[in-house]
């Protein structure tokens, strides 16, 4: 060893924190973003910062309306991020969310545009969920062949895909536009209300949120219950491990692909069938790349995956509140859940590693610290 | 006949975003850092230069001298650039956080920043102008040489496009060439490749990625900058810059990794972006929407032949996404 003096900070990489620890770190990153958030308002507006907070709940929770909104964005987000989450588990960064739900709703609006007339309304929302299902795993399907086959890298053909996606979308709303010129298709069957999907209790958003909660369910039962679960892990753990066990990783990799793209189908569907009845390049609206996010924070475990698309939908849902009662520009939400992500993402370092203060040059090693490890709840997995 | 004139320089101009953004990655990537907030960094480099040259341009009051009214909105658009690499290297490289998760973030953070103050400018300074429109810096920004309207077709093809498109070249030219021909350039493919090799031979594997990031951010940042001030003529529209930033990664692939061959793939792409304003399509105007999908079907095409080549100088640097800590096993 040279006669450098040791360092004053050692990081180490923690052995296991109780989930209460980790909640506790991602809370008060929470806590500091918020502020951090106020006081860049108060800049820009001139507000005092509890007015902000003020307007933020009140943006999310002021109206039985606006509270339903928020539970729509919600659920739609949570969809697309359990859609994400067996791929990502697979280490297979599927950013094509986008994409792969655009498609999914395409595919719906075709046959509620082709199909309104010709079919009855419970068939034709059959035709519908199996034709979303379909264009969606078709999308997740094409980048997971090549990455199977040759390796191809995941992270950018998805990324390709979202805009093919788009224009492909953009085409068939100029093919199928209402009026002619008019650059968009407007409300689907406005009259029939062919090929919307049934209200329940008079509840415009209440199917969604059912169909995603249940999907939540069985999507956590696939990932920890059933054998597929099991060999998306190893093979996310180590595809070397994977193919001497036996598990055929090619496999893996395109019916996990094809699942992930169908769940995101799923969300197409219910966006274009359930509550838009229309179709616009837009109509993913950033959730794709949004439920990265969410399925990362969440350390792609379903449950907490439903706390982190609420608090993502209640961000954006509150600054945007705030944006409009300030008169400021609507991406002031943008720049104010950017700063909130940041704080998150740089405090999961705090969770996965310990810091310690050297004392003195010739400890070598920090103080042993009691351990940690609750053996009942175990956070996730670490990376 | 097709106008080849015509086309060729829209082409370019088209390009020169793309290069810059494609430049910037591709530094960035050859340390390793998947920098997916290339989109976001592009944006905030566009309005900082915006917000530099929309306060130089108020205190003057339409007196502009030409190398405040350029190195003013330059380096206003670096500073900014420069914060958003040295908050990505703060997240990933210091913090070691998901690199795909923190590009993402700093997207939606940057895309957020630009369209907020690009339309929040005016009502925050309290001037008196309807809109952002810096056209007196613009065509300071976007000044041919002087030669370039004597020259007929060849003044028109080559020589009529303001100062940061020829930068643009000269920097992916220097960029080639420090990354392949320089110790420099060695030691930072060396982080890229194999981070623990490169820490065991004494390379500074953190000093590097910053390093490297930082640079390619501002950078990449330019590109930004030029779209509004040469290309858009001063006026900032909010998403107009759309997904450049995205295509500008696409190109950092198709180009594999080498800044000099993307000034012609740059070029190609600007092409290939606006080629469906040159087709004649008849009375149909939807097949307009299927030109604009050939960047990215080519993209996605070149980057499955060169995986099913699989030719070991071809593919990306091998560490690329995955952040570094000496502990791990």
């Amino acid at each position: 060893m040279s006669k450098q003096k040791a360092p004053l900070i050692y990081i180490s990489k923690r052995k296991d924190l109780p989930w209460y620890g980790a909640w506790g770190i991602r809370g008060g990153a929470i806590i500091l973003a918020l502020v951090v958030c106020a006081v860049v308002t108060t800049l820009l507006t001139g507000e005092n910062p509890l007015g902000v907070y003020a307007k933020m709940l009140e943006g999310a929770f002021g109206t039985p309306r606006k509270i339903w909104v928020l539970l729509q964005n919600t659920a739609i987000l949570l969809c697309v991020s359990l859609a994400l989450t067996p791929a990502f588990r697979m280490r297979f960064w599927n950013i094509g969310g986008e994409g792969q739900i655009l498609v999914g709703g395409l595919a719906a609006a075709a046959c509620m545009i082709l199909l309104g007339d010709k079919l009855p309304n419970a068939l034709l929302i059959c035709v519908m969920t199996v034709a979303s299902i379909a264009a969606g795993a078709l999308w997740g399907f094409i980048p997971a062949v090549c990455k199977a086959k040759w390796n191809t890298n995941e992270t950018l053909f998805t990324l390709m895909m979202n805009y093919v996606a788009i224009q492909l979308v953009a085409f068939f709303v100029i093919v199928w536009e209402v009026p002619k010129g008019a650059g968009k298709i407007g409300i689907i069957n406005q009259s029939t209300e062919s090929g919307w999907l049934p209200q329940l209790f008079g509840q415009k958003y209440l199917l969604n949120i059912i169909i995603v909660a249940i999907l939540t369910v069985l999507v956590y039962i696939y990932l920890n219950y059933t054998k597929h679960g099991y060999e998306i892990s190893v093979v996310g753990e180590s595809e070397r491990t994977a193919r001497y066990v036996g598990i055929k990783v090619d496999r893996v990799i395109i019916r996990t692909m094809i699942l992930s793209g169908a769940l995101c189908g799923v969300a197409g569907l219910l966006l274009v069938g359930g509550t838009d009845h229309t179709i616009t390049t837009t109509v993913a609206d950033g959730r794709g790349f949004t439920a990265v996010m969410v399925a990362w924070l969440a350390k792609f475990n379903p449950p907490a995956m439903i706390f982190a698309s609420f608090l993502l939908a209640f961000l954006d849902r509150g600054a945007g509140e705030i944006s409009t009662a300030f008169g400021l520009n609507h991406s002031f939400s943008d720049i104010l859940t950017g700063l909130i992500l940041f704080f998150i993402i740089g405090s999961e370092f705090f969770i996965s590693y310990r810091i310690s203060f050297r004392k003195h040059a010739s400890s070598a090693l920090p103080a042993a610290q009691p351990p940690l490890i609750n053996p009942s709840e175990k956070n996730g997995k670490e990376e | 006949m097709f106008d080849f004139v015509s086309f060729i320089p829209r082409a370019v101009v088209q390009g020169v975003p793309l290069l810059y953004g494609s430049t910037g990655e591709t530094i960035t990537e050859k340390s390793g850092n998947l920098n997916l907030g290339i989109p976001g960094v592009m944006y905030v480099g566009g309005i900082s230069g915006v917000i530099g040259a929309f306060l130089y341009e108020q205190s003057t009051m339409g007196e502009l001298n030409s190398f405040l009214a350029v190195a003013i909105p330059l380096a206003a658009s670096l500073l900014g650039s420069l914060m958003m690499g040295l908050l990505y290297c703060l997240l990933t490289v210091t913090l070691r956080s998901n690199q795909n998760v923190t590009g993402l973030a700093m997207t939606t953070f940057g895309v957020g920043f630009g369209n907020f103050f690009g339309g929040s400018l005016i009502k925050l300074t309290g001037a008196e102008v309807p809109s952002i429109a810096l056209s007196a810096t613009s065509r300071v920004f976007s000044r041919a040489l002087p030669f370039a309207e004597g020259w007929g077709w060849v003044g028109k093809v080559f020589f009529s496009y303001g100062f940061l498109a020829y930068l643009a070249v000269a920097l992916a030219l220097a960029a080639s060439f420090v990354l392949q021909r320089t110790r420099v350039g060695l030691y930072l493919r060396a982080v890229g490749e194999s981070p623990s090799t490169a820490d065991s031979v004494g390379i500074n594997v953190s000093g590097y990625k910053y390093f490297a990031t930082c640079i390619g951010s501002m950078i990449a940042g330019l590109g930004g900058l030029y779209y509004v001030m040469d290309y858009a003529c001063g006026v900032w529209s909010n998403d107009a810059f759309g997904d450049r930033g995205w295509l500008a990664i696409a190109l950092v692939i198709f180009t594999l990794w080498r800044p000099n061959v993307g000034i012609f793939a740059s070029i190609l792409f600007g092409g290939l972006y606006i080629l469906y304003l040159f087709i004649p399509t008849g009375t149909f105007l939807a097949f307009k929407e299927l030109y604009k999908m050939l960047p990215y079907v080519v993209t996605i095409i070149v980057l499955v032949i060169t995986s099913m080549r699989n030719r070991r100088e071809d593919q990306s640097p091998a560490a690329l996404g995955i952040s570094y800590f000496r502990e791990e096993r």
